[in-house]
């Protein structure tokens, strides 16, 4: 399933800043609901990992350590990453949602990982022993985009749930 | 039977419990268990918990011990042997002869389960685990037939448990140095198999490579999924002809002859995965509950679903069938 | 006892590998007539099924090499899983005058109370383990390949009392399995095999899809396509206290590989210099020592620099 192009559209033009500010509340709301997070990636935590939307024109640098999330748009990331990983974005989002087996999709080709193989794997471990629902971790989100987002979150849930070609594989 | 389900985190503990485990397997987060694998298993505080839960639904928690103490840092192990007695695991899973001895010495009420990494194979490997260290259960390795376990369950004096669905190993478990010949890191030692800190994926025309340390795993030419570069389910030459030399990417299921196990006199079945996300355990350990109880044609109809799961979606019945020979 | 002080003996391990009959014999004779070896373990350790083709020479090279004055230790089966492979153990260990080397668990069961020496295919990985083992009977241990330096030392230091080896020449046995995929390459399944492994007396090479050599089949048994050569580690090895060195046979001149190895424990011979005549004297596998250095087994620690063997 690939993130609905006429929602992706607006990305294009809506100032870097703004995007920015809007992923950093959701990164802290995440956080503060999930203040444990990050305690699983031991040795990993100080480094950086960045998540590559496929379906989306923009890249996303969170360094665990200093608790922060960049965004720029691709192809430019904030250099150097230690491990990335590109994929659609519902399974991006699955993934930290620990809604499917990343077993199975981390190293096929559907979500594409490189870079420091441990660090990313710590990763994918870490959040999926989170408990991360976004829907509901971001319920009572204030500000512009919320409504925004959580419908976005909703929609993805309901696709990627109901899709043909099932997560698993 | 009763469903034993693996857990790497509390978050698919939790799961397992829900989805009607009869016992959770977990580990430490350090190398005193054979999934020291980055970002997953327990703190002492998080086993606390998890053991609280379980025992709030009526579930058992089984704690893995099962790699090799290394000599002069006995005292790491020892340590997890007593968290883990103190914290009230219902049983500890061990490997280590010598760990054994420590324990059926110093927590002689505390239950003591075979772990399949210590590679009790027989009747008289399984008596001695029993006479000496009083073992009351022994996880079977993956080399034996079910008419093998038939044979073996009336001669001896503990309980068996067996795997019936994951991941499977090729070699005898506990006795494979394959991952440290290639990569310094070894289940035994280190917990791992063919750790991730050692693979490399690499571009190479069309073709993607996988690398475990020097060696080359397997090379996927466009379109064909692929896998991660565990080395005995890699693509080789053997004179000159390229084949998956010790087994394919295939993962096990036998839940097809849970009722053979059970007549061959299997108290416990074992599903593999403490690596794997807390959705594949839910999913897993839920379907395989119902199919525990379900009528032979249900059965099949749940196992079918559940196949998409697995490994490049094709499982084998492994060593439990002799033509895998 | 103390082993501090004396220069370690040499061990000539079990053939792993099916040789025929005569091949298996004249070895042996060859062996018991020139080789600077004590103790010879005899016996087949990998594949119950191959077990004939030594059977009929047995008694006749037992008689010659403790003719020759060598300790002869026969070697048990290091997979069990039949129940005539179980008897056949629990039949040696009744019946056996001679020492017997366990290299599974049933065999330790068995020989519970009765002096035996532990194979490298049992997991000895700390003291605990060792005295544990030698509290029911284990006079000798050959360590695991697997086991580092700094591991050895402390076992050896902290297990007094039993007498210790390490494996220090051959390709090592690195893996066991249920199928056998030496067979399995040649079409054959382990139930029908026709002996097929016996067509690769040093094995059947396992080379990567880049043309890399990696493993070695022998029947049901992977080892190394680097052959272990302690060779500059032998000065450290006796001074920790360890008793003997094991020499695996390889399809090469092991009276030749045994001399080598003599000659470095007596101090007549470089380990340099004994390292170039290693590779002439078995010049079909690279040499490696990285286990001992708590590295990847395949790799190979010279004393100024070290280099992996990943290229082909």
């Amino acid at each position: 399933m690939e993130f609905p192009r006429l929602l992706a559209f607006p990305l294009n033009y809506m100032p870097l800043p703004a995007i920015e500010r809007a992923t950093g509340m959701l990164f802290r709301r995440v956080l503060k609901k999930h203040p444990d997070l990050f305690e699983r990636l031991g040795e990993h935590k100080t480094k950086r990992f960045a998540f590559l939307p496929s379906d989306l024109p923009l890249a996303f640098t969170v360094e665990p350590a200093a608790l922060s999330i960049r965004v720029t748009r691709k192809p430019a990331i904030p250099s150097p990453v230690d491990a990335s990983v590109e994929g659609p974005l519902f399974l991006l989002l699955s993934l930290l949602e620990g809604r499917c087996d990343a077993d199975a999709l981390f190293f096929s080709r559907d979500l594409s990982v490189t870079g420091d193989m441990e660090a990313m794997l710590a990763m994918r471990n870490a959040l999926d022993g989170a408990d991360i629902d976004l829907p509901r971790d971001l319920s009572t989100l204030a500000g512009p985009l919320a409504p925004f987002f959580g419908r976005v979150a909703q929609d993805i849930r309901r696709r990627a749930l109901t899709d043909e070609t099932s997560p698993w594989n | 039977m009763e469903l034993i389900c693996p857990a790497g985190t509390p978050a698919a503990f939790r799961e397992a419990v829900d989805a009607g485990a009869n016992a959770v397997y977990c580990g430490f987060r350090d190398e005193t268990n054979a999934r020291n694998f980055p970002g997953l298993n327990f703190s002492r505080d998080e086993l606390r918990e998890a053991i609280a839960y379980a025992r709030r639904h009526g579930t058992q928690t089984f704690v893995a011990l099962n790699t090799f103490m290394r000599a002069g840092d006995e005292e790491i192990w020892y340590r997890a042997a007593a968290d883990a007695v103190a914290l009230k695991a219902d049983a500890l899973i061990l490997a280590d002869f010598g760990l054994m001895a420590h324990v059926a010495e110093h927590y002689p009420q505390q239950r003591l389960h075979v772990s399949v990494q210590a590679s009790a194979s027989n009747v008289d490997a399984i008596n001695f685990l029993v006479d000496a260290f009083h073992a009351k259960r022994v996880v079977l390795p993956r080399t034996l037939t079910i008419a093998d376990i038939a044979r073996i369950a009336p001669q001896i004096r503990c309980e068996i448990e067996v795997f019936v669905f994951g991941g499977l190993c090729v070699m005898a478990e506990g006795r494979c140095s394959l991952s440290s010949y290639a990569t310094g890191k070894s289940p035994n030692m280190n917990g791992v198999c063919s750790p991730a800190s050692h693979v490399r994926y690499r571009q190479e025309g069309k073709e993607l490579v996988s690398e475990l340390g020097d060696y080359t795993i397997n090379r996927f030419p466009a379109g064909e999924a692929a896998g991660y570069p565990t080395l005995c389910k890699g693509r080789f030459d053997i004179a000159d002809s390229p084949a998956y030399a010790f087994e394919d990417p295939v993962s096990l299921d036998v839940m097809s002859e849970i009722d053979a196990l059970s007549a061959a006199g299997v108290s416990a079945l074992k599903i593999e995965g403490r690596q794997r996300g807390k959705a594949y355990v839910a999913e897993v350990v839920s379907t395989l509950k119902k199919a525990l109880s379900a009528s032979p044609a249900q059965r099949t109809a749940l196992l079918t679903r559940l196949r998409g799961l697995s490994e490049g979606q094709k499982t084998t019945s492994g060593a439990y069938e002799k033509r895998w020979r | 006892m103390s082993h501090h002080g004396t220069s370690p003996s040499l061990t000539m391990g079990p053939v792993y590998y099916l040789w025929d009959g005569p091949k298996w014999r004249d070895f042996h004779f060859r062996i018991a007539d020139e080789a600077p070896v004590d103790r010879v373990v005899i016996g087949e350790t990998v594949c119950s099924k191959r077990q004939h083709f030594i059977e009929p020479h047995l008694a006749e090279v037992i008689e010659r090499l403790e003719a020759a004055g060598k300790t002869v230790v026969l070697s048990t089966l290091s997979l069990v899983t039949l129940e005539r492979e179980n008897r056949q153990i629990r039949e040696l260990v009744a019946d056996s005058e001679h020492m017997i080397e366990a290299n599974d668990l049933s065999a330790l069961g068995l020989l519970n109370g009765k002096p035996h020496d532990i194979g490298p295919l049992v997991n000895v990985y700390n003291a605990p383990t060792a005295r544990l083992l030698a509290s029911r009977g284990a006079t000798r241990i050959c360590l695991p390949p697997e086991l580092p330096f700094t591991s050895v030392e402390t076992i050896v230091a902290d297990a007094p009392g039993i007498a210790f080896e390490v494996f220090a020449f051959g390709r090592m046995p690195l893996a066991i399995s249920a199928r056998c995929a030496h067979a399995r390459s040649k079409g054959k399944i382990k139930d029908n095999c026709q002996f097929v492994c016996g067509d690769d007396p040093d094995g059947l090479p396992v080379k990567t899809l880049d043309r890399q050599s990696f493993l070695v089949l022998n029947g049901v048994q992977t080892v190394s396509h680097t052959c272990q050569a302690l060779l500059g580690e032998l000065v450290d090895l006796a001074a920790c206290g360890v008793s003997a060195l094991r020499l695996s046979p390889q399809d090469c001149d092991m009276v030749a590989i045994a001399g080598l190895y003599r000659a470095v424990l007596d101090g007549m011979l470089g380990a340099d210099e004994a390292i170039v005549q290693l590779r002439d004297i078995y010049p079909a596998a690279p040499l490696s020592n990285g286990f001992h250095h708590a590295r990847e087994g395949a790799a190979w620690v010279a004393r100024a620099r070290d280099i992996a063997h990943g290229g082909a």
